[in-house]
């Protein structure tokens, strides 16, 4: 009876265990700061859990489609509504379960890491409750199936990672940082609620089903579309509209700047879930897929030329988050482009959006690693910048070894998880145009070789003597980069398992439109 | 067996698990052949020393190639590419709501022309 209960609610208890847990770590941590980590280390590994029950019920029996205040989950459309789902609704598919999953497995691994990298810093129970919040924003946005409860989400999501960066305040340069984040996320924000007015006003819904089952791609919805394409994009951190991030990731704390790429990630779902699902094929998809393929080369490429002549290590890594996010524009992009002709969808279209999906959990895994050895560093020396750094590699030998996975992977070598992804965007985007395919594979060698000049100014060289004393991080940031990392192995070594049990049938989701809606309309 | 383990890239594939053990298998090549080296080279003498023309060789510390100093001649190379680009990245953040409310207006015109 009680499992069957948790299992019917599967989706409400994915936002209600980290939203009562972050809500309660306040007042636990007033007693007891011991308590309160372990607290919300309990909370995320419940989320985890849940995250986890929930993909493996979307993969066995499809869109878990949750009605919140309805006498049961599934009735989604009441009897005297006039065949509008009134209600919030939530409608999990396997792209929305797969990125929940992500979110969730980089969350406990920060969640892990921060009960030590925050041990020196003041107001920690604010630090807890708003990386809590940040996951909560996260898992809302990927979960709804309602385009202002999506909006909500995404305010949540800003405003909690907006407080993040600014929480370690450095001399202000952190609150500046925070500030900047916060105005764009709230323009931002803005924007996409002025959307999701022109869409209400046409079709009288707020549910994407319903908008998208009536959408007539009329000039407002054009208008709707840009808008909500230019702000997630933005927020997704795409060329030319990539500046907040290297500010925003270098000044927060590396926890929550290995949370916030997933929480970037989570808008660039928004932008997959606009096209495909709300707009679907009435669309123009050829003009809207080179849109989204131009941002996404445009990213590739200043992403990573930027990336280079760094010295501070996080703005270098945050220029290569967004080189990577470019990797995803593309993959999907071309999707997109041939999304009206099946056969083209066939031979490449659906590899490309795999690639670029599968790349999504890649990047949040070895981005997410990568800034918690950039924090690991920080921790130690108290720089960030590379001219100071070397000789690490004497004395911190496990943040070197899960460095050099990160580095590796993030570089697309062999057999690491970047690799697999990047290979399918490759051969599947060489196709659709080879000139395309170059680009990405001369990105890759450039970002192989950001990564030779960290690896070699903080790890090789002498033992310094100004770090003469430096020694290894504690446990708890070790355990957190190792969980990382195993996935990052696991996921290169066993590409095709993960493809066939998460990738293909996400991808399989964002194409299928009508399987959504009748999800939740039930074939009305 | 294998199969399960290649992943399918629609034009082709690739396959770890054989990856793996053939870089094990050059890795050991490479072991044995470390190994037939010469092992009784006398440590901790000028043997080991590198020959710098004569020159006393500097501390470790003072040589080690910091960050800055790599790279130098890809960013020369590019430096049409860097002039132009570093500057735009100004900090102001003005200047960044501007970039995206111009992004928007040039998508709102290639969507409005493609219509």
């Amino acid at each position: 009876m009680m499992q069957e209960l948790l299992l019917q609610n599967l989706p409400a208890l994915l936002l209600a265990v980290p939203m009562l847990g972050a809500f309660v770590t306040p007042l636990i941590g007033r007693a007891s700061g011991g308590a309160r980590n372990l607290w919300a280390v309990a909370v995320m590994l419940a989320t985890l859990a849940v995250a986890v029950l929930l993909t493996a019920q979307v993969l066995s029996s499809g869109t878990v489609v949750y009605t919140f205040g309805a006498a049961a989950p599934d009735l989604t459309v009441p009897a005297d509504s006039g065949g509008i789902p009134i209600r919030i609704i939530f409608a999990v598919d396997a792209m929305g379960a797969f990125m929940a999953l992500a979110a969730s497995l980089v969350g406990l691994g920060v969640m892990l890491y921060s009960l030590a990298s925050a041990t020196r810093s003041t107001g920690q129970n604010g630090y807890y409750a708003l990386l809590l919040l940040l996951v909560v924003g996260i898992l809302g946005m990927v979960c709804t199936g309602d385009m202002f409860n999506f909006f909500v989400f995404l305010e949540i999501n800003s405003l909690a990672g907006a407080a993040l960066v600014a929480s370690r305040v450095d001399k202000g340069v952190a609150v500046e940082a925070g500030l900047k984040y916060a105005v764009l996320s709230t323009l931002g924000g803005l924007l996409v609620l002025f959307a999701i007015a022109l869409l209400y006003g046409q079709y009288g819904a707020l549910n994407i089903a319903v908008i998208a089952s009536r959408m007539l791609f009329t000039p407002l919805d054009q208008i709707a579309l840009v808008m909500l394409l230019v702000a997630l994009a933005m927020k997704a951190g795409a060329v030319p509209m990539h500046f907040w991030t290297p500010d925003a990731y270098s000044m927060a704390p590396s926890s929550i700047t290995a949370l916030l790429v997933v929480a970037s990630q989570a808008s660039l779902y928004g932008v997959f879930r606009v096209v495909f699902t709300l707009y679907g094929l009435t669309l123009d998809y050829a003009t809207i897929g080179w849109i989204i393929i131009i941002l996404g080369v445009l990213s590739m490429f200043v992403g990573v030329t930027m990336a280079i002549p760094q010295k501070d290590v996080k703005r270098l890594m945050a220029y290569h988050a967004v080189s990577q996010t470019g990797y995803m524009l593309l993959g999907v992009g071309v999707g997109l482009a041939v999304l009206g002709n099946q056969q083209l969808l066939d031979t490449y279209g659906v590899i490309a959006m795999e690639g670029g999906i599968f790349h999504i959990i890649n990047h949040a895994m070895y981005k997410g690693l990568l800034f918690l050895t950039a924090g690991a560093i920080f921790y130690r020396t108290g720089t960030r910048n590379l001219n100071q750094l070397g000789g690490l590699g004497h004395s911190m030998k496990w943040t070197m070894v899960f460095f050099i996975i990160g580095a590796l992977a993030i570089a697309g070598i062999p057999p690491f998880n970047g690799f697999a992804s990047k290979l399918m965007i490759y051969e599947s985007v060489f196709l659709f145009n080879p000139l395309l395919a170059i680009i990405a594979m001369v990105v890759s060698i450039l970002t192989l070789a950001s990564f030779v000049k960290v690896f070699h100014s903080i790890f090789m060289g002498p033992r310094l003597p100004e770090y003469a004393d430096v020694r290894e991080v504690p446990a708890p940031m070790i355990i957190g980069m190792a969980l990382l990392s195993l996935l990052v192995i696991l996921f290169g070594v066993f590409p095709q398992e993960v493809v066939d049990l998460l990738i293909t049938p996400a991808a399989g989701a964002l194409i299928d439109q009508g399987g959504y809606i009748a999800s939740v309309l039930g074939g009305a | 067996m294998l199969d399960a383990y290649t992943l399918q890239t629609g034009t082709g594939f690739w396959d770890p698990v054989v990856w793996i053990v053939v870089f094990l298998v050059a890795f050991l090549i490479a072991l044995a052949i470390w190994l037939l080296g010469e092992k009784e080279y006398p440590r901790d003498t000028q043997a080991v020393k590198p020959f710098l023309s004569g020159n006393v060789e500097p501390e470790k510390a003072d040589v080690h190639m910091r960050a800055g100093n790599l790279y130098w001649g890809f960013t020369e190379a590019m430096k049409g590419y860097y002039s132009r680009l570093v500057p735009l990245h100004t900090g102001v953040l003005n200047d960044y709501v501007l970039w995206f409310l111009g992004v928007m207006a040039l998508v709102f015109v290639i969507v409005g022309v493609a219509a």
